[in-house]
Parts: C-alpha cells; structure tokens; sequence
C-alpha cells in the first residue's frame, strides 16, 4: 500500500493535476488565474512554481480562446485540461464545446483525438453571487461526443480526473464546489485511476433505490441514514459519471427493489432524472413497483443566494422523495 | 444630475496613448477644466466621498457574514461619478457589477445595491424610474446589449445615450468585439467605458493584450478611441460628456459610438473572495494610492474656495448618515419570501412551474422552513 494524504476534493484535483502533469509532459493546464493565483478556489496552486507559464497558463480572459485553443492543442497531441472559472461562465466556450470538442473525432473521420478535459466548479450553495451556482450538467449529457464527469469524494476527485485527462475523448469534469472543502479522504500518494462511466454503491439497502451524484450525494446519504431509523433501508448510488451513464448498475439497483428516486440540483425538466427514469422504464419496466420520484431543484433560474436553501433539494425533502417511492 | 458643458469635439484628436487629463495627482489644473458650476462639482465630491465609505463598509459587512460575496470599487470613484455625471436624465447606464458609485449617480438607492450583494430578489428590481440596466456578472456580456439598446433609441429618433461599463479583461471576451463592431456598423448612441483598473482578477494589463492601449481598438470598430486619466474625476467628466453629446448629436461628421478607456486602478480585491496579495506588489499598490482621486478634487476644490473644512465635515457627516441609514433599511428589510422563486421566470407560471410550485409549498406547509434551512 502507497503512502496516502489527508486530502479535501479541491486538493485532491490539485493533486489530480499534480499528479498528471508529473506523469505526462504533454499535460497542461490553461485558464483565467490558474498561474500565479493558483485558480480562484486554490484548484491549481503552486502547479505554475513547480511546472512554470508554460504549463500553467494564465489566459486572456476569454472562455471560448480557452476552449478553442484546448481543441487546438488536443488535435496536435497534447493533453490540455482548460479551466472555466465557474461554470456559469462556460457559456462564451459553449460554441467550441457543442460545435468542435465534441466532435473534432467525428469531424475527422477519426484522424483527430482530442485527449482534453474541461474543469469547471459547478453547482450551489456556496452563497455565491447571481450566475455562479448553476447546474447545468445535463447540456452537455446531451451533447454527443462528450463524456461528462462529476466526482463526489476525494479519493475519485483525483482518480476521476486521472481518468479523464488520460482518455483519448474529451471530458467535461464537473466539480462540485459546495463540497470543495467540506470534509477529507484518504487519497493516494501514487497515481491512480476511478474508470469513467462506472457508478459506486455508497449504501447498501433493499427498500428503494436512490440515484444521486455530485454534493447531492451527502444530504442522500443523510437522508438515507435518517429513515434507516425508521425501517427504511435505502440503496444510494452515486452515478459518478453522468454520461454515459453506467446503466448496468441503475438497472441492478432498481431490479432489487423495484422503487427508485432520483436526486440533483439540476432543474427538474430536461435534468439527468428524466433520463433515468427512461432507462428504468425501458429496461426493468416488469420490476416497477411504484412511479419513480425526481427530488431536483425547480424551473427557474437559480436565485439570489439568500433563497437558494429553498431552491437546493435537502436531507428532509429526500427523505420525503424517498418516502413517497417506498409507500406507493 | 449636474450641468451640462460642452468641451469640442477635438477632445478625440490626439493619440490613443495620450490621456486626456484636467487635475494631476495634487489637484494642480493641467487641462481644460469642464464648466461645472460649484454645486455640481461638489455633488461630484460628495458622490465619491459616498461611493468610498459606503465601499468601505460593504466590504465590513462581507467580513462579518452579513453580507455575501461583493466586489469592491476604492480607487475607482473618478471614474465611476465622472463618467455618470455626464449623462443627462433620459439616457442609459449598462453596468456590469463593479458600478456602485455610478449607480448611485444615476439615482439607484445604496439600499438597492446592499440588497443585491445580500442575495435578495428584490436587490434586482432596479426602480422605474432609474435608467439603469441589470448588473452583468457574465464578462462583457453586457457590451452588445448597450449596442442594441442605443441602436433601439436610434431607430425611435430618441438619440439617447448608452453609457457601458466594462473592464480591461472584457476586452478579450468575443462579446465585446461583437457589440463594439455592431454599434460602428449601426452607428449607434453608445458610449464604450472601459475601466481599465489594470487587474483582471490576477492576470495583468499587459497579459490580456499585446495591444499598447486599449484605446486603440476603436481604431479597427472605426470609432473614435480615446484614454483618459480615470482617477482624474474632471477629465473623465469632460471626455464622457463629449462622448455622450457627440452620440446623441446626428449632426457630427464623426461616428457617433466612443470607446474611452480609462486608466485606474483597484485599491482593493477583485472581490472579497480574492487575496491581490498573491499576485501584485504592495509597492505597487502605493503608487496608485498616491493618485487617489477623492483627494484630489478636494484639494482642487479647497484651492478654488468652493469646499471648506466646514463643508468638508457636513458631506462626511451626511455620507456616513446616508450608507448607515441604507445598511438599516436593507438589514430591517424581511427574508425573501420562497415563492419569489418563481415569480419572474415567465409573465405566467406555465402549468408544470406552477405544479411544482404547489408541491413546493405543500412540503413547506406540512415540515416548515427548518427542512430547508438545515446545517
């Protein structure tokens, strides 16, 4: 066994990116801040010292140079890991994702890869200002092309990332910034690997099962620890990649018991949820016991930080999610 | 708003990297002064003495958890109260989220403003009567709307003046090029304020361009491009209100959009989630303080005998009145109600918003607002 460090999700992508970039010369990181700032959330620090503005570029503050450049890069060989400062601003790159990263290889008859991975904090909770707290995942699960990855623990945060970074396919890797900082994981010291499109099994239980990914997974676990008490055993499966989708393991998940929910911060209408529920429907539709339930944020834009409590699906309105599927 | 002047157009005559000054650092006349009379350019005095302390205060408010996430403006009133001043009542100001002061020029409540940064709905229900567009978080994402807004004022025969806000680092975002192109194509009444306070977050000036000054991309757009001193209050009043008239004002044989860019600084962080620490010298930081503007228009006004001790204390006294009074007003003001949510996201609740708003609400009524409020 390696040596391991005490590691919060944020450090462990800093040592995700550590990691890689020492691996591989042909790993670089580029983005607004990420050199001498070390990234606005600490996510690139000191990797500018220990790898020098070659590697650890601070750009023009320019979302779709960023992006645009990345595919260039990508074409050419290198393994370029773009960050977007926040989600909500990947909207100015939203082009070249949609329009080029996610399908140079298609566009190529496969002449060109693009080995690049796209790094940005996404999600809520955070009391952050007017466009920094969406969830919008599901654009890109919905763009071809693209594999879209969302770690929920340190120890994946950086076996996730490694992942992404060495897979020959560009990876939108989602973090979520509201469980950033907010506990430690044994991580590897060593280099290592979480395979992309493989769900885990964070509880084991034979009433229902709960899908979930991201900072939902933890009010999920509460939830579920919570109604243990009162005699109901949840299963929670935390997708860890939300395209594509391990439909194996939602398929098995729900055969066992024939109830599931589905848990995220995304709006409800067009969200990961819907898309799940589909694969129950046209898989296990023969096991279905009671109507799936969708426990989402709702269909309006994220508001103002002082609602967002309202808006972001908690521990109690799980519970009540999860209440509803078993007693059907 | 204050009186209007009118320094000719051949403010726009000069070369891209020679800024258009009236006072240097200790207030010494080096320019045309504008013809303000002695009340507007107290006014002005008194906006950016408000604009500093309330600044000031926003940012205690963050530190003691009272306030979220708020980017400050210190170093940036020159610019801010010049650039607004200089519009007449009917014309528009398009901010992006730094323009407190400017706001406050245009008649927005500070109480406004502290609602908005304490994450409050109705922080963005700017009055009627303000012509202020919403904040733009999203960089220079703002900058095409100016465009098509004044073009809107154009084809209604109205001619009124869009004054847009933006940063250096905006410069480099396609939005800008975009909506400056357009308002050269269409000739339309906007006035491009770039507040080039050096600093985009951490990444320099200089790390955004190989252009020598900002000032000089009008040159491509075919506008007029033109630097002046932003600390300088009394400069950047004269070259906006030549901007503004000149856009308002068929008549000239120039275009009428302006790009001005205007050269400050930021005393403080990007924002109060930010340590400039980790990426710019303290010594630099001094230099610029030297060039603060506030002291500079009083020393100007002292030496002009329109701003006395006396005088002095009663705007301190009132702008300290003024931002404690608005801290009250936005503090005092009740949480946001949960369903304003969802008032807004459409003119009519479209049926599936309005069933999950009633699921919504059944699950607040029967578990109370602590199943929301956990932690």
């Amino acid at each position: 066994m390696s040596e391991t460090q005490n590691l919060t999700v944020v450090q462990a992508v800093r040592d995700g990116l550590y990691t890689e970039m020492r691996e591989d010369d042909e790993v670089l990181v580029l983005g607004q801040d990420v050199g001498k700032n070390g990234g606005v959330f600490r996510a690139t620090e000191g990797l500018f010292d220990e790898f020098g503005g070659d590697r650890v570029v601070d750009t023009p503050l320019a979302e779709s140079g960023i992006v645009g450049a990345a595919v260039g890069m990508a074409a050419m060989g290198l393994r370029p890991v773009p960050e977007i400062q926040f989600s909500g601003f990947m909207y100015p790159g939203f082009d070249q994702i949609v329009s080029h990263m996610a399908r140079f290889r298609t566009r190529s008859r496969g002449r060109f890869s693009l080995p690049m991975t796209l790094r940005a904090p996404y999600g809520g909770g955070i009391r952050a200002p007017e466009h920094h707290s969406e969830s919008k995942e599901a654009f890109y699960a919905h763009e071809a092309g693209l594999k879209v990855v969302i770690p929920s623990t340190p120890y994946d945060a950086k076996g996730l990332l490694a992942a992404s970074i060495r897979d020959p396919d560009p990876v939108i890797f989602l973090e979520p910034k509201l469980i950033y900082r907010a506990f430690r994981d044994e991580v590897p010291e060593e280099p290592y690997t979480v395979p992309i499109g493989e769900a885990a099994t964070r509880r084991e239980g034979g009433d229902v099962a709960v899908f979930t990914y991201g900072a939902m997974t933890r009010p999920t676990l509460e939830a579920a620890e919570s109604l243990a008490e009162v005699g109901i055993e949840c299963e929670v499966v935390d997708l860890r990649t939300v395209s594509p989708l391990d439909r194996e393991a939602i398929i098995e998940a729900f055969e066992a018991t024939g109830r599931a929910v589905v848990v995220h911060e995304a709006p409800k209408t067009g969200g990961l949820a819907g898309e799940i529920t589909a694969i129950i429907q046209e898989e296990a539709l023969l096991y279905q016991e009671a109507p799936v339930k969708r426990v989402t944020g709702f269909d309006v834009p994220y508001p103002l930080y002082a609602l967002e409590d309202y808006y972001l699906p908690t521990a109690a309105r799980i519970e009540e999610g999860i209440k509803e599927a078993v007693e059907f | 708003m204050y009186e209007e002047v009118g320094p000719t157009v051949s403010v726009f005559d000069r070369a891209y990297d020679d800024p258009v000054r009236v006072l240097d650092e200790d207030g010494e006349v080096v320019g045309d002064v504008p013809d303000l009379d002695a009340e507007a350019l107290v006014e002005m005095y008194r906006h950016m003495r408000l604009a500093r302390h309330f600044d000031g205060r926003a940012v205690s408010l963050q530190r003691q958890g009272r306030m979220g996430t708020y980017p400050p403006l210190s170093g940036q009133e020159g610019a801010q109260i010049g650039s607004a001043a200089a519009l007449d009542e009917d014309d528009w100001m398009v901010p992006s989220y730094r323009e407190h002061g400017a706001a406050l020029v245009r008649g927005l409540p500070l109480k406004q403003t502290l609602l908005y940064w304490m994450g409050h709905e109705a922080g963005n229900a700017t009055p009627e009567d303000v012509n202020v567009f919403p904040v733009a978080v999203p960089i220079a994402s703002q900058v095409p709307h100016a465009t098509g807004a004044a073009w809107a004022s154009k084809l209604r025969g109205e001619n009124d003046a869009f004054l847009c806000y933006f940063g250096d680092g905006a410069t480099s975002e396609g939005d800008f090029h975009e909506g400056v192109n357009f308002a050269g194509v269409f000739d339309t009444p906007t006035v491009f304020f770039c507040n080039n306070n050096q600093w985009a977050i951490s990444v320099p000036r200089e790390r955004q361009t190989r252009s020598a000054t900002l000032a000089q991309k009008a040159e491509a757009y075919g506008i007029d491009g033109v630097q002046v001193d932003g600390m300088d209050p009394l400069a950047v009043y004269s070259v906006t209100r030549a901007a503004v008239e000149k856009a308002r004002d068929p008549e000239t044989d120039r275009p009428r959009p302006t790009l001005i860019e205007a050269i400050q600084y930021r005393f403080g962080a990007h924002t109060t989630a930010d340590d400039p620490t980790v990426y710019r010298d303290e010594d630099e930081v001094d230099r610029w303080k030297a060039k603060d503007p506030i002291p500079r228009l009083e020393s100007y006004l002292r030496s002009e005998g329109v701003l006395d001790d006396e005088r002095v204390a009663e705007i301190e006294t009132d702008v300290e009145t003024r931002v404690a009074d608005a801290i009250e007003a936005a503090e005092s003001e009740a949480r946001p109600k949960p369903e304003e949510m969802f008032e807004h996201a459409y003119a009519e609740l479209p049926p599936e918003l309005e069933r999950q708003y009633e699921e919504f609400a059944a699950f607040r009524e029967a578990h109370g607002d602590e199943a929301f409020l956990e932690e």
